[in-house]
């Protein structure tokens, strides 16, 4: 599956999402991880740090059609992965980042700004693991 | 006011996902396809996300507190140990499968596409599956001891 190199739109995005970051520090002094917020917002440690993360996430979903608004078209979403597939990536994703304290944007954007060596470390790890992956599937089993 | 903020804080990074392409597996998974349809969209969206964090949140740790909270609730660990390490490499493989984050994925939610919904769903499984995992150990190490 094909798709162009968007480096404006990309980096434009990409500053919006460290914005965000930023900004969830500022008022809330939190750091913006999906997988920490999803995390509490399921099994929370109490109502007043419930609420905060249900915001985050309810503002979220409304991105793509905020988007629409901008745009014209919902963002474009092309899955090459089979439903099994989907799940079997979903749980291992669910694992990953449980036990590895966050994902892409909490270690990949908060803690590499940050300058956490935990991080670095994380980002550098599933950065390298994601390539293998891809590569696996693409070029060795030709998916 | 405090939650509206807080609400409009994910509106921006939502729209800032669905801008940057990271909604979209094929484009995620492309990044890492070098040898193959390489799209190089991904590089761009963790550099403009990082570069903006770094100097923002310079400036907003110079502040005594943030402006709703006592305190800058930040991770204190600094210690780089196993388990980081084997939860972001098992991160990694499930990426590279789905071609979902979490932070792509929550937003692209809102669109209900099934795909969404379906990696959703088993995230939460192995979220929920992994913590109550931990959480036997953790109470087995304590009975030991």
């Amino acid at each position: 599956m094909e798709t162009s190199f968007t480096p404006i739109a990309s980096l434009a995005g990409g500053a919006l999402i460290g914005l965000a970051a930023v900004l969830l520090m500022l008022v809330r002094g939190r750091i913006l991880g999906a997988t920490g917020i999803l995390a509490g917002a399921l099994w929370p440690a109490s109502r007043y740090d419930w609420v905060w993360r249900v915001m985050v996430l309810a503002g979220m979903v409304c991105g793509p059609w905020v988007y629409l608004g901008l745009a014209g078209t919902l963002p474009a979403i092309d899955v090459p992965a089979s439903y099994p597939l989907l799940v079997v990536g979903g749980v291992l994703v669910g694992i990953g980042v449980t036990l590895g304290s966050g994902c892409t944007s909490g270690h990949g954007v908060c803690g590499l700004a940050r300058l956490s060596p935990r991080s670095f470390a994380a980002t550098g790890m599933f950065m390298l693991t994601t390539g293998i992956t891809v590569y696996f599937i693409r070029h060795i089993l030709g998916g | 006011m405090r939650n509206f903020l807080t609400f409009l804080i994910g509106v921006i990074f939502g729209t800032g996902i669905a801008m940057s392409g990271m909604a979209n597996p094929a484009k995620v998974i492309n990044f890492f396809d070098v040898a193959g349809n390489w799209d190089p969209s991904l590089a761009f969206v963790m550099g403009g996300a990082v570069i903006v964090a770094f100097f923002g949140y310079r400036l907003v740790l110079a502040r005594p507190r943030p402006v709703f909270e006592p305190i800058f609730d930040i991770p204190a660990n600094r210690k780089i140990d196993l388990r980081l390490l084997f939860g972001a490499a098992i991160f990694g493989v499930g990426w590279g499968i789905a071609g979902f984050c979490p932070g792509g994925a929550l937003p692209a939610l809102g669109t209900l596409d099934t795909r969404v919904v379906v990696f959703v769903a088993a995230l939460i499984v192995g979220m929920l599956g992994t913590r109550m995992l931990l959480k036997q150990a953790t109470a087995r190490t304590e009975q030991a001891q």
